[in-house]
C-alpha cells in the first residue's frame, strides 16, 4: 500500500516570525495523497491552506517563514529539508502549481511561448525548436485557440480564462506527478470557471496526475475532489471521502460551512441563512483547546481545555471533535446538518 | 406601505464611455426595469456586463448618456444641487471592496458620522449616540467607534460600510457585490444582517452580485445582464425553475452545487469563449456568438424584452 501514496505530510507546523510575534499559520497538519487522486482542501482565508501547500513546494519565504516541525514525503523521499537547489530540480518538473491570480502570476514582459519553453528547457535536455513544438501541443491541449499564432503574444493580450489556461499549460508541460491548484478559478467568472474545471477534469483523465485543489467554494470541491480536507485555524478539522463530508459531515464547522451557503437547487421557506457566528481566532495566540470552540453551538467545557484527537469514525473518514467521544452528549444532527435538497 | 409602489423606475437607460478615437464603450445599453418599495432586485451577470455601471448610474454617481431614472416618480437627472442633496439622503450604496471603500485615516465613528454631519441630522451628544446605536445595529459595539478601519477584519469592515449607509436613514440601497470579498461563513452573516435591516426599516435593495445562489436567496426578482443589456428578468423562483434565455440557462448550469451526488449526475452547458469586448459591438443579438441556439436571423434581430408569462420578461429572438 505504501507505494500508492505520492505525498505524505506528517504533523507539519509552519510559523512566520513577525515583529508582532510568531504567527502559527499551520499547526500540525497530516494528510496523504494517492496516485492519480484529487484531494480538495477547504477552509476560510487565513486557515493555512495555502501555507500548507506552499511549504510542500517550499515556496514560502524563509525567513520569516519556517517549518517548525513535521515531515513531507514526496514519492517516499523526505523533502522537508531539501536545499533550494534540490527543490529546483523537482519544482516545475515533478510538481506543478497553478496560482489563484492569472493576472499577476505570469511574467508580463515575456511572450507566453517563452515562459513555457523556459520551464521545459530548464528541466529537460531539449532543443528550442522541439520545446516550441511541445509548447504548441500543450497549448492546444489546454484549449487555447490558434496556439501557433498566440504563442508569440504577451499575457496582457489574453483574457483571464485564457491566462489561466496558459498557467495550466506551464504547470503541466513537464508532466508533473503532483499538481497543486491554489484557488484556480476564484478570480474567474462562473461560465469561465466551468470551462476551466471541465478542462482540469479532462486533463486529469488524460495525464493521470495527482491534484491538490484548494478552494473555498464547496460546490467546486463537490464536483472535483475524491477526498476532502476541511481546515480551520491551521488545523485539519475533518477529512474523508467527498460523499462522507458532504452527506454525513461530523464536525460542527463542516455543518456550519455547508449550511451557510444557499443552494441553487433548493427552495427553502427560511429567509435567513444559518451563519456561523463570530470570527476565526487570531493565530498569534491560538486558543489551547479546539480553535472552533468559541463559534461552536455545541461546545463543552473540554473543548476550551484540550484539542480533540483526530479519530477515524468510518473507513477513511477522520474527525477532530469531542462530540465523537463516547462520553459526549448526543447532538440532534438533523437540525445541524447542511442544506439538503428539499423538494 | 404600498407594496406595489414603484420606488425606482429605469427606462431606456444608456451609459456610454467615450474612449477616444471612434471607440465607444456601451457599458449600459438601453436598460429598463423597476423596483417596488421594500423589494430586493438582484442584478447578475459576468464581470464587465455593466451591472456596477447600472447601479452607479441609478444613484447618479455617473450621469446617464440617455434615458431616465425615476426615484419616487422624480427624474434624478434633472435634480439641482439642492435636490441632489436631498436625494443622497434617501439613496445609499454599499461597495464591493471593504478594504478600499473606507478611508484609512478616519476613525470608524467619523466614517459613519460623515453623512450625519453633511445632512446635519444630529449634533453633539445625539450624534455620538446615533453612531453607537448604528454600530450595535450592525453587530459591532461602541468601543469600535474610536478605532481605524485597518483594525478590523473584512466582515467587520463590511458591517461598518453597512452602518455608514444606514446613517442617513435611506430608503433605497444599492449593494454592489457586498459579499464577494468575504469568506463563506462571513457572507452568510452579512446577508442575514441585510435581510434583518430590510425588514426593520422597510428598505429597498438593488443587490448586484455574480453569485447566483446568493442572489436567488436574497432577491424577490432577478435581472440577468449580458453586455450592457438585460436578457431576462422575473421573480427569483421562476428564474431558477424555468429559465428561458440561453444565457440564463448556461449561467445556472455553470454554478457548482455543494453536493457530490448532484454534481456527478449533472449535465453542464459549457459556454465557449469569453465575453466579447463591449467596444463597438456588432448589431444583432449580442449573445449570438456564444449561444448554442443561435440561428442566422440572430445577426439581424435586435431582441427586446418581451413578456412571456406574467412578470417574466425575456430578450431573445428565438425563444
Amino acid at each position: 500500500m505504501e507505494s500508492k501514496k505520492i505525498l505524505e505530510v506528517n504533523d507539519l507546523r509552519v510559523s512566520f516570525d513577525t515583529y508582532a510575534g510568531e504567527v502559527q499559520a499551520v499547526r500540525g497538519v497530516s494528510f496523504y495523497l494517492n496516485k492519480a487522486e484529487t484531494i480538495g482542501v477547504v477552509g476560510e482565508s487565513g486557515c493555512g491552506k495555502t501555507v500548507s501547500v506552499q511549504s510542500i513546494m517550499k515556496l514560502i519565504p524563509m525567513p520569516p517563514g519556517r517549518i517548525k516541525q513535521g515531515s513531507i514525503l514526496f514519492e517516499g523521499k523526505d523533502i522537508t529539508h531539501y536545499s533550494d537547489k534540490q527543490m529546483q530540480k523537482i519544482r516545475g518538473s515533478e510538481m506543478g502549481m497553478i496560482f489563484q491570480d492569472p493576472m499577476t502570476s505570469l511574467n508580463p514582459t515575456m511572450k507566453i511561448g517563452n515562459q513555457i519553453i523556459d520551464v521545459l528547457r530548464r528541466h529537460k535536455e531539449i532543443s528550442t525548436a522541439d520545446a516550441r513544438k511541445k509548447a504548441v501541443e500543450m497549448l492546444e491541449l489546454v484549449g487555447l485557440p490558434n496556439p501557433k499564432g498566440r504563442i508569440n503574444q504577451y499575457p496582457h493580450e489574453f483574457s483571464g480564462g485564457m491566462r489561466q489556461r496558459v498557467m495550466i499549460a506551464i504547470a503541466l508541460i513537464c508532466g508533473p506527478k503532483l499538481l497543486i491548484a491554489d484557488e484556480p478559478t476564484t478570480a474567474l467568472d462562473v461560465t469561465i470557471q466551468a470551462q476551466i474545471l471541465d478542462l482540469m477534469k479532462d486533463l486529469k483523465n488524460k495525464i493521470k496526475t495527482s491534484i491538490i485543489l484548494i478552494t473555498h467554494d464547496l460546490g467546486v470541491i463537490a464536483g472535483m475532489a475524491e477526498r476532502v480536507i476541511v481546515m480551520y485555524a491551521g488545523k485539519i478539522m475533518e477529512s474523508g471521502p467527498v460523499d462522507n463530508i458532504f452527506l454525513n459531515p461530523l464536525h460542527p464547522y463542516s455543518w456550519g460551512l455547508l449550511k451557510s451557503v444557499p443552494r441553487l437547487d433548493a427552495f427553502s421557506k427560511e429567509k435567513k441563512l444559518s451563519a456561523i457566528p463570530g470570527y476565526p481566532p487570531d493565530l498569534f495566540s491560538p486558543p489551547k483547546g479546539c480553535p472552533f470552540a468559541s463559534r461552536c453551538n455545541y461546545s463543552m467545557e473540554i473543548c476550551y481545555e484540550a484539542m480533540p484527537k483526530m479519530t477515524e469514525v468510518s473507513n477513511g473518514h477522520h474527525v477532530a471533535c469531542w462530540l465523537t467521544h463516547p462520553l459526549a452528549p448526543a447532538v440532534n444532527r438533523k437540525s445541524a446538518e447542511g442544506n439538503k435538497k428539499n423538494e | 406601505m404600498n407594496k406595489n409602489k414603484k420606488l425606482i423606475e429605469v427606462s431606456g437607460l444608456k451609459k456610454y464611455f467615450n474612449l477616444g478615437g471612434k471607440r465607444i464603450l456601451k457599458a449600459v445599453d438601453n436598460v429598463n426595469f423597476f423596483i417596488r418599495e421594500g423589494e430586493t432586485l438582484g442584478l447578475v451577470g459576468e464581470s464587465g456586463c455593466g451591472k456596477t455601471t447600472t447601479g452607479r448610474t441609478i444613484v447618479r454617481l455617473y450621469d446617464a448618456t440617455e434615458g431616465k431614472v425615476l426615484y419616487n416618480g422624480e427624474d434624478i437627472q434633472r435634480l439641482g444641487k439642492k435636490g441632489m442633496k436631498e436625494f443622497t439622503k434617501k439613496v445609499q450604496m454599499i461597495f464591493q471592496d471593504p478594504y478600499a471603500s473606507l478611508d484609512p485615516r478616519m476613525t470608524v465613528g467619523d466614517i459613519i458620522g460623515e453623512g450625519i454631519d453633511i445632512h446635519n441630522i444630529y449634533q453633539g451628544k445625539d450624534r455620538k449616540d446615533r453612531i453607537f446605536q448604528l454600530l450595535e445595529k450592525v453587530g459591532l459595539n461602541k468601543e469600535h467607534a474610536n478605532r481605524f478601519p485597518h483594525e478590523f477584519s473584512g466582515g467587520q469592515r463590511q458591517r461598518i460600510g453597512v452602518a455608514r449607509a444606514l446613517a442617513v436613514e435611506p430608503k433605497f440601497i444599492v449593494c454592489d457585490e457586498p459579499i464577494s470579498a468575504l469568506d463563506v461563513s462571513i457572507q452568510a452573516q452579512v446577508v442575514n444582517l441585510l435581510i434583518n435591516l430590510q425588514e426593520e426599516f422597510n428598505l429597498t435593495y438593488l443587490f448586484i452580485a455574480h453569485d447566483l445562489s446568493m442572489v436567488k436567496h436574497i432577491s424577490n426578482r432577478v435581472a440577468v445582464m449580458y453586455l450592457g443589456s438585460i436578457v431576462e428578468i422575473t421573480n427569483s423562483e421562476e428564474l431558477y425553475t424555468n429559465p428561458i434565455h440561453p444565457y440564463t440557462k448556461a449561467l445556472l448550469s455553470a454554478i457548482p452545487i455543494p453536493d457530490p451526488v448532484v454534481e456527478r449526475e449533472r449535465q453542464r452547458m459549457i459556454l465557449q469563449g469569453d465575453v466579447p469586448s463591449p467596444i463597438n459591438i456588432a448589431p444583432g443579438c449580442k449573445f449570438r456568438e456564444r449561444c448554442f441556439n443561435a440561428k442566422k436571423e440572430c445577426a439581424t434581430i435586435n431582441p427586446q424584452l418581451t413578456e412571456v408569462s406574467p412578470g417574466h420578461f425575456v430578450a431573445c429572438g428565438m425563444c
